[in-house]
């Protein structure tokens, strides 16, 4: 059990100097950057916009088609990893198996091409 | 031994208390990025446990693909707070047996846990200890556990073909660029060359013939 966590202490480290990095990165800014406030920096664009507006604003489903046809094909790799590191002991069941499953998403796939859905308009 | 006991307490208490947070945030923005920092710790307590391929999994689809998806679904729901606060008596029933319910299972489960240790052995394949997880997991999941793995297949063949009948529009009108019918064109099929009588000029309904 500790030999495992070892092997984690790398990580724990990246993560130490990724943080350290990052907050410095967020902190500098407000120490040295040079500010110089002027409300015509905040005014609108000419093309516009309003420099400041509210983040929540409603966009296209088509977004949200693209992103969950992602995690399914996400999930369908995340079980080939598993497939892959015990290949060699799995023996014809296990192989044909994961044949199975991925012609059952490939069937969604194909389905999946044949109405647009991977098109955009 | 002290070093695990110490990230465990680290990463459950962070887990807890962005889990109240989720809940307690009033922006759903915050809320969901308060999840996605109960995700990453809970696969912390999974590494804590021995189960690397699980806590891996957690980060690349729940942190990478449903969080963002719940973002989605946020910023599409154009969330008026105001409004968000007007259902809460209405739905505070179903929340109170909703929560009564998972609260009662995992009684069960710890109650069961408490009354006989042994109990999760019996029901689940022995942990090899002279494999990786990974690998000890990938032994199971396409022999044993054959008949899940498949169904786990159909699950996303469902998901996928619910989610682009449910959302996919397509907008009527539309000229999509076909390389095959582009390919295949050729000057015989574009274009009609007509003698034309001098001083005649063409009909009107030859005309329409004509544009193709």
């Amino acid at each position: 059990m500790n030999g495992i966590l070892h092997n984690y202490l790398p990580l724990v480290v990246f993560i130490g100097i990724a943080s350290v990095i990052g907050l410095a990165l967020l902190i500098a800014p407000f120490l040295v950057a040079y500010q110089q406030p002027d409300p015509e920096k905040l005014s609108a664009y000419e093309c516009g916009f309003n420099a400041f507006d509210d983040a929540r604003m409603k966009f296209d489903v088509r977004f949200y088609l693209v992103a969950i046809l992602f995690i399914i094909f996400d999930l369908e790799v995340a079980f080939l990893f598993p497939w892959a590191v015990a290949f060699g002991k799995l023996g014809a069941t296990g192989f044909w198996s994961m044949i199975v499953f991925l012609g059952v998403l490939t069937i969604g796939f194909a389905y999946e091409w044949k109405k647009g859905a991977l098109e955009w308009d | 031994m002290i070093l695990p006991a110490l990230f465990f307490y680290l990463f459950a208490s962070i887990c807890v208390a962005s889990a109240v947070m989720v809940i307690a945030s009033r922006n759903p923005v915050h809320s969901v990025l308060f999840l996605i920092l109960a995700f990453v710790n809970a696969s912390g307590l999974f590494v804590l446990m021995g189960a690397e391929f699980l806590a891996m999994l957690l980060i690349v689809v729940y942190v990478g693909a449903v969080a963002v998806l719940f973002l989605f679904v946020i910023m599409m729901l154009d969330v008026d707070f105001t409004q968000l606060r007007e259902g809460f008596i209405q739905y505070l029933p179903f929340g109170l047996v909703i929560g009564a319910i998972f609260l009662a299972e995992l009684l069960l489960v710890a109650g069961g846990w408490v009354m006989n240790p042994n109990v999760t052995k019996s029901i689940t394949a022995a942990i090899p200890t002279n494999v990786s997880n990974t690998e000890a997991l990938g032994l199971v999941l396409y022999t044993k556990y054959i008949h899940y793995f498949q169904l786990a297949g159909m699950v996303l063949l469902v998901a996928m073909i619910g989610a682009i009948v449910l959302t996919l529009r397509h907008k009527v009108k539309v000229r999509r660029q076909d390389i095959n019918v582009q390919n295949a064109r050729n000057p015989e099929l574009a274009m009609e060359v007509r003698k034309v009588a001098t001083g005649q000029g063409l009909q009107d309904a030859d005309a329409g013939s004509w544009v193709k």
